[in-house]
């Protein structure tokens, strides 16, 4: 019997070993084809990894090509998306989750956006095309990419937030209405702060997503080449995927070199907003301790 | 004395399910009124009829009538707002917002838009919770910081702050030490004389410390009700001999 037990011990232990064994093993391969890719392309793109990398517009000669134009593009489209689909998102989960009830018409719609959130982008791209740069004479400017990104993301907005604002204690809630609160003075003095940290983490990272969108921007049109600034939203533009794309598609290696840059400098931006939505996160969190 | 509440033949379900029946009562204006019995007899679902916290929860109906000043709160023309601004509650866990100590108290006045001074108000009200001399030197700390009995009393400053007619209490000592209850006791008695006080208990000599009167209900219904000492002496249904001398619940 105790020979037996000890004897079935070991076999446990060993399985143990085993499973520990194998999951570090998953860990570690996908890590390490990331460094590898991280690795390939910094040192592709090293050479030309200098501040004037950063300031100049484009080129045909690969030494005074600059990837400003795109950054400048990307940014743009990027915030104004934030500006359109932030608030658009928050207050369509708020009606969802708030008002809308129980009925079957909240559950079709509930369904549709969580089957909207895996929708290819290119045909968010298409649509994009038919109503903002064509049906809104929108043309090929930023104000139509953002519009077409906010579409594609306002489903991921959604479906965080809604999770945020679930997260928000039943106590407190039914705490503020017993003190006479209206849904709207809930909503606003108990639930949003609450919720705060993870829908800003939510809407973050998938904005981020939307910077490395590069179909739907093709399809409505964004600039290969383009040699000005967006100064105002209806302006053309171009973002940095597509540079990227466009450097990457030329024979001569230096392009190729310049496509591996503008992957780090891409690299770079989408960091840091992961980064920002960190920070929000802890810093939201350490405010509602429970 | 007159009445606060009279309910007339309320019943409640969830859903399908029916928790209470028939339910018919007055609670006494400035007493205190506890509602006891064992769990599930439906107890704190009357406590959120008074004032309308049913209404939150998909799935409840509630038919009947609670009258409050002579008013029935279930008709129509009743904002439910209101009822809940002038009938205040304290909950079974404590549930300060996650906002300083001062914030929390300040929340009800500020959201039904007081014009007073507010910093008058916050004081008088952590005093009459007797919890003024404990945070006095950090208002402005998250109310998360206190300790369990303390957020409690800290909850009841807030309910006192809206200046209610009524506080309704869900099992508000369930979650503290034998101190902190001992605390909120003493705070329900001195604040009878100024609130109508409906406390919702499972322990019995609470009730018998506190309670004006007490109802004893089971299984959905209203079994028995009385001034407390006449019916923890001579209770009048075998049930609630039988609760009281501990044979079930």
């Amino acid at each position: 019997m105790t020979g037996e037990w000890q004897r079935r011990r070991r076999v446990r232990q060993r399985l143990d070993r085993i499973f520990a064994a194998v999951f570090l093993l998953a860990i570690a391969l996908s890590l390490l084809t990331l460094v590898v890719l991280l690795w390939d392309v910094v040192r592709d793109g090293a050479r030309w990894l200098r501040w004037e990398f950063l300031t100049s517009y484009p080129s045909r000669i690969p030494e005074r090509a600059g990837i400003l134009v795109p950054l400048v593009g990307s940014l743009w489209v990027i915030g104004l998306t934030a500006l359109i689909a932030l608030p658009l998102g928050v207050a369509a989960a708020v009606y969802l989750e708030f008002y809308a009830g129980d009925s079957w018409l909240s559950r079709l719609i509930e369904a549709n956006i969580a089957n909207l959130a895996g929708v290819p982008s290119i045909v968010y791209g298409l649509l994009g095309l038919a109503i903002f740069v064509r049906g809104l004479h929108l043309g090929r400017s930023v104000l139509a990419a953002a519009l077409t990104m906010t579409l594609l993301v306002l489903p991921v907005i959604i479906v965080a937030t809604r999770e945020a604002l679930r997260s928000v204690p039943v106590s407190l809630i039914h705490g503020a209405y017993a003190l006479g609160a209206t849904r709207w003075q809930v909503i606003r003095t108990v639930v949003l702060p609450t919720a705060a940290g993870s829908i800003m983490t939510g809407v973050i990272l998938a904005i981020s997503r939307a910077l490395g969108e590069t179909a739907p921007m093709i399809t409505i049109g964004a600039w290969a080449f383009i040699t000005f600034l967006p100064r105002h939203p209806l302006d053309g533009f171009s973002v940095l995927p597509i540079q990227i794309f466009n450097w990457a598609a030329r024979p001569q290696p230096a392009f190729q070199q310049l496509a591996a840059a503008g992957i780090v400098v891409l690299l770079a931006v989408l960091l840091s907003l992961n980064a920002v939505a960190i920070w929000l996160r802890n810093k939201y969190q350490k405010k509602a301790e429970w | 004395m007159g009445n606060a509440f009279e309910i007339r033949n309320l019943n409640v379900y969830y859903g399908q399910h029916q928790v209470l029946y028939d339910v018919n009562m007055n609670i006494r204006e400035r007493a205190v009124t506890a509602i006891i019995g064992p769990s599930g007899c439906g107890k704190s679902t009357l406590l959120r009829c008074l004032n309308r916290m049913h209404d939150l929860q998909p799935g409840v109906r509630v038919t009947g009538e609670v009258r409050f000043k002579g008013r029935n709160i279930y008709d129509d023309d009743v904002d439910p707002m209101e009822i809940r601004y002038r009938i205040g509650m304290v909950f079974q866990k404590p549930n300060p917002f996650p906002k300083s100590i001062f914030e929390n108290v300040a929340f009800g006045p500020r959201i039904n838009g007081y014009r007073g001074n507010l910093n008058e108000l916050v004081e008088r009200c952590l005093r009459q919770a007797a919890l003024w001399d404990e945070v006095k030197d950090r208002l402005h700390a998250s109310a998360l910081s206190l300790s369990g009995g303390q957020q409690q009393r800290l909850c009841l400053a807030r309910a006192l702050a809206v200046e209610p007619e009524v506080i309704l209490m869900d099992e508000p000592a369930s979650a503290l030490d034998p101190i902190s209850t001992a605390k909120l006791e003493d705070l329900i008695l001195e604040l009878k004389s100024r609130y109508t006080i409906v406390l919702v208990t499972h322990n019995m000599q609470q009730a018998g410390r506190v309670a004006d009167e007490t109802a004893f209900f089971l299984n959905g219904r209203l079994i028995e009700m009385g001034p407390t000492r006449e019916m923890f002496a001579n209770p009048r249904e075998k049930k609630t001999e039988e609760y009281l001398t501990g044979r079930f619940g």
